[in-house]
């Protein structure tokens, strides 16, 4: 009898790890083709070809390369406590307290984290100048300048990742601590920290792995006098065509990656933590200070570029004015652009959308499969993160290399379809990184107690699984969106020059002399920062109607 | 094992929808080239982001030779030779315009181009300009200097004279003014480092170290140079000498004023060329479209739409360019095949010096 019973179970189990496994074939084969192989050509060929183990050691050997890695570890620490500190406080400003404008805030602090690098960088480098704003601070060409501007962008993944978290934890049991008698920091340390330490863990490597990765950023801030992996391959690629030192570089940041992601995965065990979307309460008056004070240091860090940004938009000879925002709807006289920038607006919204729904399907794909953790589960989490720890140089190579020949009987060579592609890969990580721990935080209860009463298999999934996952899900599906539309590194590589999107527009803009071209890009920034805005704005929207439901 | 079934059912579906839409492309015109009853030969140009051609110029050539022009940019100008060369195997396309003379020997060397000799009516002058060696497969279509500029506002009231040669930026009057790119991560940069070579000879690197001890700024790129660190009265930034091209001032014309010029002293003379690849599906209607760059058409077009100088003389520059953009009488000049031996080289001994 009991052998009976084991056997069922053993069929069972090895049915389920076959279903596991056709499921887990969509994101295999996407990321597979798309970014494995891709990727893995590049270090295939740098390393296979003509092997030589010796020298491939001698790259690592290298001062310049083992500089290049501590510059990348120190800035990528730098620039993940810089975003915690400023982060965390303005995520509980944002998760704790309902008031008015506070969807506003939320998107306005979005914003950032999809602006184009290079405009942002000249936003920067021109307060630091010295006649600039923040001249006198000496920061101009130094660590310190990158580590502001990463910090510029990241803050919004913390407030994302964790305000959405604190938002969702039950006010009940740190109140129940406070009743019990413990003090303020004790409740705080004791109850809320480690309820949050799953979302903490989760943003904390998503920013230390884009700021390992952020390389325009570095290069123009550091004025090329800062090296980091990333800016090493870029040049090894470039400049030299050394894929050995190029693909030796790439596996150091592979490396780097994993670590990250095991440090975050043993920093983040979900702790069987309820999720419900909480009434928010209004902050009482003295709560209202530390609303504001908790918000202001990020809201100033994000108001100086920004306004550095908006003034050069209206800088016209002789004054300010709205010249160039016409502009946006003619085609430039000079033939910088082949379409006006609203039409590369139009271009990108298109292109952002299709790519949010591959990211969105695929996303959905894998979250299923590593909602339960199990070995197989952490591998295929661990390689649908990887595009956030790679260089895109890399992976713009890669595809370069791979696709211009067919591939399983499709051609995709110059096909419109590789630039959404590009971005769906870019976004995926992140969309991951705000709904698997959603996912993971479903009480397990909930699902037993539906089925116990009777509900089918599809109905758990309906009223359970897809109701509590609703309002993380809208919200990553608008933050995948918002990605896919500032995304430049990838989406250079395979961006047609005649049907440009803003980013490579404005990079275009960028590459000319004249005034009005620089003043074009600066108010297609601007406007690419208001659509972003927009698109956050609608999703806060979306998600309150959604959440009300629960 | 309830989620599992429940998204079986799923990845399926959407296997099957990812599928089509690889297949079939939103344009119409994607279907139509990979349609065998369509009769245009599609000839795909590999090029720069930069390039960039009028709808009508392009318009006319495609009535005209029967042929569709597709274009790939994968990058900027300072990367192409460098992806075709890496994929020479599996050619990116059928023909190649952007390759510059500061990299133009690599890609003969590495054989990623097929011999062409253009017999249209602007070939004898672009020979002019052909690299010695590779005039059979490099077609020069046109060129530009790369100079530094300065902002003539502040030379008026600096108490200084606006500098006329290299030499004159390392006194130290002239401390602080001047933003030049990193030859590692700029093509500009590069082309303004080998002029320096070519006008310098073996004091190339002592000139540069004079000029870091009299606080030369160096940036990533040639917009953060110009657009960031210019004086000019359109930018305002703080250094009144950077690195760009001949052809800028044009640009900075307030009230048929110009704000800037250019310094001829130390100029390099960065010359684009087109040619077949090698291993080209379609190599005739590729060397029609050589044919085509060298055309009046496409020639007179090149100074508004790539801000660059047309190799053929019987087309006339924009009125403006004659006024404001003169050309180098004497640029620098360094042998193509010297300049691919010991790139890397200068680059690493460049590094060192002024990045420490």
């Amino acid at each position: 009898m009991t052998s009976r019973a084991a056997t069922v179970r053993t069929r069972r189990s090895a049915l389920s790890l076959l279903r596991w496994w056709a499921v887990a074939a969509a994101p295999l084969v996407f990321l597979g083709l798309f970014f494995l192989f891709p990727v893995g050509s590049v270090l295939a060929r740098g390393l296979l070809e003509d092997a030589d183990a010796g020298a491939a050691l001698a790259v690592l050997a290298e001062p310049r390369t083992r500089s290049a890695i501590a510059t990348t570890l120190g800035l990528a620490l730098a620039g993940t406590l810089g975003s915690l500190a400023l982060g965390l406080p303005a995520a509980w400003a944002l998760g704790r307290f309902a008031w008015r404008g506070r969807a506003l805030m939320r998107a306005a602090l979005t914003t950032p984290f999809v602006l184009p690098t290079i405009v942002v960088a000249a936003a920067f480098s021109a307060l630091f100048s010295r006649s600039g704003v923040l001249g006198s601070w000496g920061l101009d060409q130094t660590p310190a300048a990158i580590v502001l501007a990463l910090v510029f962008f990241n803050v919004s993944v913390v407030v994302r990742i964790v305000g959405g978290a604190w938002e969702s934890l039950p006010p009940g049991r740190a109140l129940a601590a406070r009743t019990l008698g413990a003090s303020r920091a004790r409740a705080f340390a004791e109850v809320t920290l480690p309820s949050l330490a799953p979302a903490l863990a989760s943003a904390a490597a998503v920013v230390f792995l884009f700021c390992t990765t952020s390389f325009a950023l570095v290069l123009i801030l550091g004025g090329s006098r800062v090296n980091t992996i990333e800016t090493e391959i870029y040049i090894q690629v470039n400049q030299f065509l050394d894929l050995r030192a190029a693909s030796v570089l790439a596996l150091v940041q592979v490396v780097i990656v994993a670590a990250a992601l095991a440090i975050s995965a043993r920093a983040g065990r979900a702790r069987g933590l309820t999720s419900s979307v909480g009434r928010l309460r209004a902050p009482r008056p003295l709560e209202r200070w530390g609303v504001a004070g908790a918000l202001l240091p990020a809201v100033l860090l994000l108001l100086a570029p920004l306004t550095a940004l908006v003034e050069r938009s209206l800088r016209v000879s002789g004054g300010h004015g709205f010249a160039h925002y016409a502009a946006l709807f003619t085609t430039p006289e000079r033939g910088v652009l082949p379409v006006a920038v609203w039409q590369a607006a139009v271009n990108s919204l298109v292109t952002a959308a299709v790519a949010m729904l591959i990211a969105g399907v695929v996303a959905l794909f894998v979250m299923s499969l590593i909602a339960r953790r199990s070995r197989r589960g952490a591998l295929l989490e661990a390689i649908a993160m990887l595009p956030l720890g790679v260089s895109a140089v890399v992976v713009g190579l890669g595809l370069l290399l791979t696709l211009n020949r067919s591939v399983l009987g499709i051609d995709l060579r110059a096909s419109w379809w590789l630039v959404p592609i590009a971005q769906a890969i870019v976004a995926l990580p992140l969309m991951l990184r705000m709904l698997v721990p959603a996912a993971r935080a479903i009480e397990p209860r909930l699902r037993d107690a539906a089925a116990t009463l009777g509900a089918p298999p599809w109905r758990v999934a309906l009223h359970v699984d897809a109701a509590l996952l609703r309002p993380t899900a809208a919200a990553s599906l608008a933050f995948a969106f918002a990605i896919a539309l500032g995304e430049f590194g990838a989406t250079a590589f395979v961006a047609r020059p005649d049907r440009p999107t803003l980013t490579t527009a404005i990079a275009r803009l960028l590459s000319r002399p004249g005034p009005e071209n620089v003043g074009l890009a600066f108010a297609a920034s601007v406007m690419l920062a208001l659509i972003v805005a927009s698109v956050m704005l609608i999703s806060e929207r979306w998600r309150r109607f959604e959440g009300s439901g629960l | 094992m309830r989620t599992t079934s429940r998204t079986a059912a799923l990845a399926a579906a959407t296997i099957t929808t990812l599928t089509l839409a690889a297949c079939t492309g939103p344009e119409p015109e994607n279907t139509a080239s990979t349609t065998p009853a369509e009769e245009a030969t599609t000839v795909t140009v590999v090029t720069h982001d930069s390039f960039n051609v009028p709808d009508e110029v392009l318009a006319s050539f495609e009535a005209e030779s029967g042929l569709q022009v597709e274009f790939v940019a994968p990058g900027d100008a300072g990367t192409l030779v460098n992806q075709l060369v890496l994929t020479k195997d599996a050619p990116l396309g059928d023909v190649v315009y952007g390759i510059d003379n500061t990299f133009a020997t690599r890609a003969v060397n590495e054989g990623v181009l097929a011999p062409y000799t253009s017999s249209a009516a602007a070939a004898e002058d672009a020979a002019a300009y052909a690299v010695p060696g590779a005039e059979d497969v490099l077609t020069a279509i046109d060129f530009s200097d790369v100079c530094l500029n300065y902002d003539l506002t502040y030379f008026e009231s600096a108490g200084v004279p606006a500098p006329t040669s290299l030499t004159d930026l390392t006194d130290p009057a002239y401390a602080g003014l001047v933003s030049v790119t990193n030859p590692a991560t700029s093509s500009p940069g590069l082309a303004f480092l080998l002029a320096t070579i070519g006008e310098l000879g073996d004091d190339w690197a002592q000139w540069w170290a004079d000029m870091t001890a009299n606080g030369l700024r160096v940036t990533a790129s040639w917009s953060d140079t110009y657009y960031t660190d210019f004086s000019a009265p359109n930018y305002g930034g703080d250094y009144p000498i950077v690195l760009s091209y001949a052809s800028s001032p044009p640009y900075e014309v307030i009230d048929g004023e110009p704000t800037t010029a250019s310094m001829l002293d130390g100029c390099f003379r960065q010359v684009e060329y087109a040619g077949v690849l090698e291993g080209a599906e379609h190599p005739e209607a590729a060397q029609q479209v050589v044919d085509w760059m060298l055309s009046d058409d496409f020639q007179a077009g090149l100074p508004e739409n790539m801000y660059v100088y047309p190799v053929s003389s019987s087309v006339e520059v924009p009125a403006e360019w004659a006024a404001f953009a003169p050309l180098a009488e004497e640029p620098a000049s360094v042998d193509p095949a010297e300049i691919d031996t010991r790139r890397d080289e200068w680059i690493d001994a460049w590094t060192t010096i002024v990045l420490g």
